[in-house]
C-alpha cells in the first residue's frame, strides 16, 4: 500500500501540474467560451501547445484574471500524432467516443431527438481539441484575441465556438445550480475500506477525478504508463505511483465529458403550470418536486438534520448536507426527483447498519426495512465533478408561463470531470437518470433530462410521480421532452507535464 | 439445459437459422415459427446460446494444455412446473423447429430420432439454480401485472381530490372495481396451485438433510481445515490472473443485444482451474449456493442483490468448465458495480475457482474488488445469446413483487385503515 504522503496532492507541485478546472470552477471569471478545434497542421499545433498559456491549479493571490484550459479527444491525440499504442492505453469509452457506438447511445438515452444525427456538433466531425477560455466581465474577447495568435491560425481551424451566458447562480430553468459537488479529498484522509464507509459522505478520493491517484476502490485506474528508455520524451512525465519504472501520462489529468443540453424553458414552465391548473403555489411545488429543490436551492429534504450519522462537513454548504435516509418512500422529495437520481446519497450499506451482527445480516441481504431498500448502488463510486456553464438569454418562470414567451436557444454546456467515464458519467446517465425503473420506480425517467422515448416493448417513460403517505402517488403523465442533446464528446484534460509531452513527443523525430 | 455439439461444417448455417428467429440482434420474436415462445405460458425466459471456448488458451498459464471444446449449442429455459412436462410441450409445439435446429448438431437424425428422448438424454442439470421468487408463475405475474395496470387506469379516472381525504372510501371503490372486473372476466386472479405433497416432503428432507450431513461431516472438516487453508492460500498466491482487455469487437457484439428491455441476458463460459482442489471446492460451494437459493434466498433477493430474475451455474465437460447464465434487471454496468460493491465476496467464492479470475484472499476477499481486472475478465469470458426471450416483458422483479403486494392487499380480510393507506401508497 502507498503511504498517505506519497499519494497526497497537497504539495504545490502537484497543483501546479493540474489544470485549474480540476480544483476550481473559475467562478470568479464570469465570462467563458468554449472552442472546438480541428488540427490543420500537426507540427504547428504542437508548437502552439508548447507555448499555450494554460492555467494551472496552484493557489495564487490575486486569482488569475483569465484562464485557458485544454482537452483532447482520442481523434485529437491521433491528429497530434501521439503514437496509437499510447492512445490505446486510455479507457475504451474515451477511444470509441460518445457518439460512435449505437449501443452506447442507447444506454445514454441519445436516441430519438437526442440521437447524434440531430446534433449541431460532434456527430460527423469529431472535434480534436476543446479550448476553454474564461475571463472577467467584458474581457473575454481580448482574451480570445490573445489566445488566437498568428501561430494558432496556422495550426487549427475553429469548428465551433460555444458561447456562454455570464455566470449567475441559476441554470436556465431558473433553479440555483451547482450546489451539490463532491469535495475532493486532497489531503487523502478518507479511507477506501468498505468497512469504514457505511454512510454517505460528500468526500471523494483524488483518484476519482484524476488519473494516477488512488480511487474509491483503493486502486489506480488504467492509463498510459510510458517507459522513457523506449520513449525518451516521456522522461518529463511524473513517475507512476504504482510502477516506479514507468512515467505516467495520466497523472494529474482527467477525462472531461462535454454535452450541449438544449433546455426548453418556456415549455417546461408551461407544462408545470398547466399540470398545476395555473395555481402559482402548486406550480412552484411541482417544479420543486421535479428538481428536488426549490428555485433558491433549498432542498425538499430538511438539510443537515436528516441523517443521524452524516458527519458535519465544514466545507460542504448547508444546502448540501442531507441524505435521503429518512425519506425512503420519497414523500418529502420524490424518489424520481432530479437531484435524487443524479446523486442518491447512498452509502455502502443501507442506513442504520451498526455493529458486526447487523453488518453481517445486512451483507447477507436480511433486515431490509422496506421492499425498495438497498436498490441503489453506493454513491461514492459514481460522482461527477461538474464544471458546466449555461448559455442563452434569461427567461424567468413568471414570463415563461406566458403564451407569448419566446423559446430562444437556451441551455447548458454540461461539463463533468472524472477518472472513469464508464463508472461515473455513463453510469449516472444510464442507471440513474435515464433508467425508467430507477429505485423501484416504473414508467418515469429523469423529470428534466428524460428523452421520453418508450421502452423497446412500448412502455412509457414520460411520467412523474410524487409519492404521498397513505394515499396513491400523485402521477403526472405525458411529460414532454424538456432537454435535448445538441452535441457532445469525450475529452482527456491532461496535466501540464502530460500536455508538454503531447506537444513535444515528436520533437526528436525532426532532428 | 439442453446441450449438443454443433456439426462444425454446419455452424454458420445454424447461426443464420437462429438469427432468423430474432426481431433484433439476439432478441427473439416471440411469434417466430421455429420456437413460438409466446405459446408457452410457463416460460419465464429462454435462450439459445452457442458455447464457444474463446478463452480456452488461458489455461496454458497454469502449465496445462487446453482440451478441445467444439462449439456447442445450448438451450436454456426457466419454466414453471416439472421440466419433463415442459420438454413434452416443447416437442408438441415446436417439434419441427427444434428438429431443424438440432439437425445442425452431431448425432441427431431429424427423421429417425425421437425428439423427446433425445432432448432428455441431452439435458444437463445445473449444479446451482437461483429463482428470484420461487413459486411465482408466469400466469401469476401476467395476471397481477394486468391488475396493477387496471388499478392505475381506474385511479387516473378518480377525481383529483381523491386520495387526499378518505382512504377507506377510495380503497372500497377500488376493491369494488376489481371485484367487478374479475366477475366480468376482464381481470383474472387465479388462486395459486397448491404445492404437491411429494414436493413439500422432498423440500423438507432437503432443508433438514443438508445441514445434518454437514453436521455429521463437521469433525472431518475441522481436521481438514488447516490443510485446506494452507493449500488455498498457496494457490491464491500463485494462480495466474488473466486480464487482457476484451477486444472492441467482442464488446460491441455483446452490447448490441443489451439494454432494450428492463431485463438483460448474461452468459459467461470459462474453465475451472486445473487440479482436484479447485474442482472439489467449486462443486462444494455450488452445492451450498443451490441449498441457500432453494431454502433461504427464494423471496426476491440473493443476499443484497434484488435484480436477478434467474441464474444458474452449470458444470460441463467433466466438471472442467463452468457456464453461468442469468437474467438480470438493469444494464450490465449497474449489474457489475452492484456485484462488486454488494456481493463481491459471494462472486469470489464461486468464480475465483475459474481460470483467469483476479486474485482473491481467503476465497472471499479481493477478486471482484479489483474493479478493472474483474470487469475485463467478465467481459472477456462473456458470450452473446444467439436468441433470447422474456415471457413477461415490461416489468422487472421489483415491480412483480409490488404487483403481488397489491393483490395481497386486496385479498386481505378486514384490513385496518393503516393497511388500506399502505395499500393505496403502493399504487
Amino acid at each position: 500500500m502507498t503511504t498517505q504522503s506519497e499519494n497526497s496532492a497537497q504539495t504545490g507541485d502537484e497543483f501546479a501540474d493540474m489544470q485549474r478546472l480540476v480544483r476550481y470552477g473559475n467562478g470568479h471569471l464570469p465570462e467563458a467560451c468554449f472552442l472546438l478545434l480541428q488540427v490543420k497542421n500537426a507540427p504547428a499545433a504542437r508548437g502552439w501547445l508548447q507555448n499555450a498559456p494554460v492555467t494551472n491549479a496552484a493557489e495564487i493571490d490575486p486569482r488569475p484574471p483569465a484562464a485557458l484550459q485544454v482537452a483532447f479527444t482520442a481523434a485529437g491525440l491521433q491528429a497530434l500524432e501521439v503514437p496509437t499504442d499510447i492512445i490505446e492505453d486510455f479507457s475504451t469509452e474515451f477511444i470509441v467516443g460518445m457518439n460512435a457506438d449505437v449501443n452506447r447511445c442507447r444506454r445514454l438515452g441519445d436516441t430519438g431527438a437526442n440521437a447524434p444525427s440531430n446534433w449541431d456538433w460532434g456527430n460527423e466531425v469529431i472535434p480534436h481539441l476543446l479550448l476553454m477560455l474564461y475571463a472577467q466581465t467584458d474581457e473575454l474577447q481580448s482574451w480570445i484575441d490573445t489566445v488566437e495568435d498568428a501561430a494558432f491560425a496556422s495550426a487549427f481551424e475553429v469548428q465551433q465556438k460555444l458561447v456562454t451566458a455570464t455566470l449567475g447562480p441559476k441554470e436556465p430553468f431558473g433553479f440555483v445550480d451547482g450546489i451539490s459537488q463532491p469535495e475532493v479529498d486532497w489531503s487523502n484522509r478518507v479511507s477506501t475500506d468498505l468497512h469504514e464507509r457505511n454512510d454517505y459522505i460528500n468526500k471523494m478520493k483524488i483518484g476519482e477525478v484524476l488519473l494516477g491517484y488512488i480511487n474509491e476502490y483503493g486502486l489506480y485506474t488504467d492509463r498510459p504508463l510510458l517507459d522513457p528508455r523506449l520513449l525518451p520524451a516521456a522522461a518529463i512525465l511524473p513517475r507512476a505511483e504504482d510502477n516506479a519504472a514507468l512515467h505516467d501520462l495520466g497523472r494529474n489529468g482527467s477525462y472531461l465529458v462535454m454535452r450541449q443540453l438544449d433546455q426548453k424553458v418556456a415549455e417546461f414552465w408551461q407544462f408545470v403550470d398547466s399540470a398545476s391548473g395555473g395555481v402559482a403555489a402548486e406550480r412552484e411545488q411541482l417544479a420543486a418536486a421535479m428538481v428536488g429543490r426549490q428555485r433558491d436551492g433549498t432542498p425538499l429534504i430538511e438539510a443537515a438534520s436528516t441523517s443521524a450519522s452524516a458527519e458535519k462537513e465544514n466545507d460542504t454548504p448547508p444546502d448540501n448536507q442531507f441524505s435521503f435516509d429518512f425519506d425512503p418512500y420519497g414523500q418529502q422529495c420524490p424518489v424520481g426527483a432530479h437531484i435524487r437520481r443524479a446523486n442518491p446519497r447512498t452509502g455502502d450499506l443501507p442506513p442504520g447498519t451498526s455493529g458486526i451482527i447487523s453488518r453481517l445480516l445486512r451483507t447477507l441481504g436480511f433486515k431490509r426495512r422496506h421492499p425498495n431498500e438497498d436498490l441503489i448502488s453506493s454513491t461514492r463510486f459514481h460522482r461527477l465533478l461538474r464544471r458546466g456553464r449555461a448559455y442563452g438569454p434569461t427567461l424567468v418562470p413568471e414570463d415563461a408561463i406566458s403564451e407569448d414567451a419566446i423559446e430562444a436557444e437556451r441551455g447548458l454546456h454540461f461539463i463533468c470531470l472524472g477518472a472513469n467515464i464508464l463508472r461515473q458519467f455513463e453510469f449516472v446517465q444510464n442507471a440513474w437518470l435515464m433508467n425508467s425503473k430507477f429505485a423501484g420506480l416504473a414508467g418515469e425517467s429523469d423529470p428534466l433530462l428524460g428523452n421520453r422515448e418508450p421502452l423497446f416493448g412500448g412502455e412509457a417513460t414520460d411520467r412523474f410521480t410524487r409519492p404521498r403517505a397513505g394515499a396513491p402517488a400523485r402521477c403526472h403523465a405525458g411529460l414532454p421532452q424538456f432537454v435535448t442533446v445538441k452535441g457532445g464528446a469525450y475529452f482527456f484534460m491532461p496535466g501540464l507535464n502530460a500536455l508538454k509531452f503531447i506537444a513535444t513527443h515528436a520533437d526528436g523525430d525532426d532532428k | 439445459m439442453i446441450t449438443a455439439t454443433i456439426d462444425p461444417a454446419r455452424e454458420a448455417d445454424l447461426r443464420e437459422l437462429i438469427a432468423s428467429m430474432n426481431q433484433q440482434p439476439g432478441m427473439a420474436d416471440p411469434h417466430n415459427p421455429l420456437i413460438p415462445f409466446f405459446q408457452f405460458t410457463q416460460l419465464h425466459f429462454a435462450r439459445l446460446v452457442i458455447l464457444e471456448a474463446n478463452t480456452n488458451d488461458d489455461i496454458r498459464d497454469y502449465g496445462v494444455e487446453p482440451s478441445a471444446w467444439p462449439p456447442t449449442l445450448s438451450f436454456v429455459g426457466d419454466v414453471d412446473g416439472p421440466r419433463n412436462l415442459f420438454l413434452a410441450e416443447l416437442v408438441v409445439r415446436a417439434g419441427d423447429g427444434l428438429r431443424r435446429i438440432f439437425s445442425h448438431c452431431q448425432g441427431f437424425e431429424a427423421e429417425s430420432d425421437n425428439l423427446l428422448d433425445w432432448l432428455k438424454t441431452h439435458d444437463v442439470k445445473p449444479k446451482a439454480n437461483y429463482v428470484n421468487w420461487r413459486g411465482r408463475t408466469v400466469v401469476q405475474i401476467r395476471e397481477e401485472q394486468a391488475l396493477g395496470e387496471a388499478l392505475r387506469h381506474q385511479l387516473a379516472k378518480e377525481s383529483d381530490s381523491a386520495g387526499d381525504g378518505d382512504a377507506q372510501a377510495l380503497y372500497g371503490r377500488l376493491k369494488a372495481f376489481v371485484d367487478e372486473e374479475v366477475a366480468s372476466l376482464r381481470l383474472r386472479l387465479t388462486p395459486p396451485a397448491p404445492t404437491p405433497p411429494g414436493l413439500l416432503i422432498a423440500n423438507f428432507v432437503h432443508l433438514v438433510g443438508v445441514p445434518l450431513i454437514l453436521l455429521a461431516l463437521s469433525p472431518l472438516f475441522l481436521i481438514a481445515a488447516p490443510f485446506y487453508a494452507l493449500r488455498l492460500r498457496r494457490l491464491e498466491e500463485s494462480d495466474p490472473e488473466n486480464i487482457p482487455r476484451p477486444t472492441l469487437d467482442h464488446v460491441a457484439e455483446l452490447a448490441q443485444q443489451e439494454d432494450y428491455l428492463e431485463t438483460n441476458q448474461f452468459n459467461v463460459f470459462g474453465q475451472v482451474k486445473p487440479g482436484r482442489f479447485r474442482n472439489y471446492t467449486i462443486r462444494f460451494l455450488l452445492w451450498i449456493v443451490d441449498y441457500t437459493a432453494r431454502h433461504i434466498y427464494n423471496r426476491g433477493f440473493l443476499t443484497r442483490i434484488q435484480t436477478i430474475n434467474f441464474a444458474r451455474w452449470v458444470l460441463i465437460d467433466n466438471n472442467r468448465r463452468v457456464y453461468f447464465a442469468s437474467n438480470y434487471d438493469g444494464s450490465l454496468d449497474s449489474y457489475m458495480d452492484d456485484f462488486i460493491n454488494k456481493v463481491g465476496w459471494g462472486l469470489n467464492l464461486v468464480f475465483s475457482n475459474g481460470v483467469g479470475y483476479p486474485r482473491t484472499r481467503w476465497l472471499i476477499k479481493g477478486g471482484a474488488k479489483f474493479e478493472g481486472k474483474y470487469k475485463r475478465t467478465l467481459r472477456r469470458n462473456q458470450l452473446p445469446s444467439a436468441t433470447w426471450y422474456k415471457g413477461c416483458p415490461g416489468i422487472n422483479a421489483i415491480e412483480m413483487a409490488r404487483n403481488t403486494r397489491i393483490r395481497k392487499g386486496l385479498e386481505k380480510s378486514n384490513p385496518s385503515l393503516r393497511d388500506m393507506q399502505k395499500w393505496l401508497s403502493l399504487l
